[in-house]
């Protein structure tokens, strides 16, 4: 490292950093982009389905490119009891036009592209340097420092992730309290392509994205999903934290059972595990963003809260990309201007408000509440595996009428109907 | 079907293993004094964390580098840091 001021240092070469460093340096600017990893993708994890149309605004047909896995074609719902399943499940081919709605991908191959994306531009990939701390003049942050190297520039770009220490450390965000977070664990299991496309009744390169609700998560607070790649499944659970360490459940035994139900199982019967990993999942939204920017600071992707889970999918690559998107104009301008003081740089934010990103996080801005209601998990998913049993069950007794079962379904699971209109009241706000 | 315990998942991963630098210490100080849930036994996907002689010990070799830890233990019982540059966990898929 040089001593000589670059233009811009980004911190964190994932999805939010590498498109941040990519634009920057599209634009001309002398652009560090500094990842702890020995390249970048190697520390990231994600369930992986890239809604990905944000990215072609960036990188025009990137899907002919970049490693994608599957071309999503196919997403459900399934709630889970115990024993049972009920799936929703949708299915059209108007998902394999382009540009794709959504893609799956496996990060440390598709963020190794994506920092290569950058380099091409110009961009400075340096792998491998964990960054320690900032540099501060007074209030204003001038660069950062590893080890014994420092490296200055106008303005650093935190794309340091879920934990983002230096968001913290520059007093931008408090230590993350459980509430506002769940843990995701991660299996990715290899099977071959026949196999998949056959058991998911795929052509070609389509893909299934599943995202799981009830008995997955032993009644507490979260989902699972299961997503097909080229030749492996990403099968996976989010878990609400606070409500994790009030139950005091082992997440791994929850997952060891998730594994075992006899519907995942079957969905990964024969697959060979060839990985396990976990991460961090942001789950607050609006409530947890933290101030997105200072005097020559700005935080962005996970580092600053961007992630939506409402059940039915989790989103965060789209809106780490949105919100690089939205930076780089901002770093542009204060670059233009010569001004990165926090007036300066408040162009970001406005640049988010305008954007995507804000209008979803405003838009679901009550899920977190909605998803913590604990009858989702386990009444629920009862009372519809209750339904379609009575709907099929051929027993030589009389069927009862439609509304008659759901009835007693609805009573003999304790629910009652002041508890259905507020939650589908509720339901209906959030998602 | 049988499944894989969590040391036989860990086993399948690859690590950079920084030999000589722990990355989690433990303050068993603030264990004993503040911690009734001891959520580290639990919330931890690749447990790291055990208890030995009525100690906490990290087996931090095998951590994911989450953080989950850090968030669920009470401040200042964890030193908690991610491995130097280029060590720990390098997920192949992600
Ligand atoms: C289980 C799970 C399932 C998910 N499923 C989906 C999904 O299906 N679709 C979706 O869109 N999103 C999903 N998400 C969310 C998505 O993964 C994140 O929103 C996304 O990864 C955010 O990207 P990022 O670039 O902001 O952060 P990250 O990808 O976390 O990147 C941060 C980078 O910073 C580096 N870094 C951190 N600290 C330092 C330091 N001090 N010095 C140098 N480098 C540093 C890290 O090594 C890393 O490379 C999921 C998340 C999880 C955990
Ligand atoms: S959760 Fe933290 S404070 Fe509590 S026992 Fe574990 S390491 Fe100690
Ligand atoms: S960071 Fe994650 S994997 Fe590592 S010890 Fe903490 S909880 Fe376990």
């Amino acid at each position: 490292m040089s001593d000589d001021k670059l233009d811009a240092i980004v911190v964190g070469a994932g999805v939010a950093g590498c498109t941040v460093a990519l634009l920057l340096a599209q634009e001309g600017l002398e652009v560090a982009l500094i990842e702890r990893g020995p390249f970048p993708g190697s520390k990231n994890l994600s369930g992986g389905v890239l809604y990905g149309q944000v990215l072609h605004q960036i990188i025009p047909n990137f899907w002919k490119k970049a490693p994608v896995e599957r071309v999503i074609t196919n997403q459900a719902v399934t709630f889970l009891t115990e024993t049972d399943s009920v799936s929703l499940d949708f299915k059209t081919p108007s998902f394999l036009q382009k540009p794709y709605n959504a893609v799956s991908v496996l990060r440390s191959k598709f963020d190794r592209w994506l920092g290569e994306q950058a380099e091409k531009a110009g961009a400075i990939l340096i792998p491998g340097i964990k960054v320690e701390r900032l540099i501060r003049e007074e209030n204003r942050i001038i660069g950062i420092a590893a080890g014994q190297e420092e490296m200055f520039a106008d303005v650093v770009i935190a794309a340091d992730g879920a934990n983002s220490f230096l968001a913290q450390e520059a007093g931008l965000r408090q230590r993350i309290p459980e509430e506002h977070v769940a843990v995701g664990i991660k299996e990715v299991i290899a099977l071959p392509q026949e196999v998949i496309e056959n058991r998911f009744r795929l052509e070609g390169n389509e893909g299934s994205a599943f995202n799981i609700v009830g008995s997955a998560t032993q009644g507490i607070a979260g989902g699972g999903f299961l997503y097909t790649n080229q030749e492996s499944i990403s099968i996976g659970l989010v878990i609400q934290l606070a409500d994790l360490v009030q139950r005091q459940k082992k997440v791994s035994e929850i997952f060891d059972q998730f594994l075992n139900h006899p519907w995942i199982a079957s969905l990964i019967k024969g697959g060979k595990v060839v990985e396990y990993g976990a991460h961090l999942v942001p789950e607050a939204g609006l409530k947890m963003i933290p101030r997105l920017f200072m005097d020559g600071m700005v935080v962005i992707g996970d580092a600053a809260g961007l992630t939506i889970n409402n059940g039915f999918w989790v989103r965060g690559m789209d809106l780490a990309i949105g919100s690089a998107i939205a930076a780089a104009e901002a770093v542009v301008k204060a670059h233009q201007n010569r001004d990165f003081s926090a007036e300066s740089l408040a162009l970001y934010r406005q640049k988010l408000e305008e954007s995507f990103v804000m209008a979803d996080l405003r838009t679901y801005a009550h899920a977190p509440h909605f998803m913590q209601n604990a009858r989702l998990y386990k009444r629920y998913p009862q009372v519809v595996s209750e339904v379609f049993r009575q709907i099929y069950q051929q027993d030589a007794s009389p069927h009862q009428p439609l509304r008659q079962i759901v009835r007693d379904a609805v009573r003999s699971n304790n629910l009652s109907l002041l508890d259905l209109v507020k939650d589908f009241w509720n339901g209906g706000r959030a998602l | 079907m049988n499944r894989l315990s969590v040391t036989e998942r860990l086993a399948l991963n690859k690590y950079e293993l920084d030999d000589g630098h722990p990355h989690i210490i433990v303050n068993n100080e603030v264990c004993e004094a503040e911690c009734k849930i001891r959520a580290c036994l639990f919330v931890c996907p690749a447990n790291v964390y055990s208890q030995q002689n009525g100690k906490i010990v990290a087996d931090w070799a095998g951590c994911l580098e989450c953080g989950t830890c850090t968030v669920a233990c009470p401040p200042e019982a964890l030193h908690w840091e991610y491995p130097r540059g280029g060590f720990g966990i390098l997920y192949r898929y992600g």
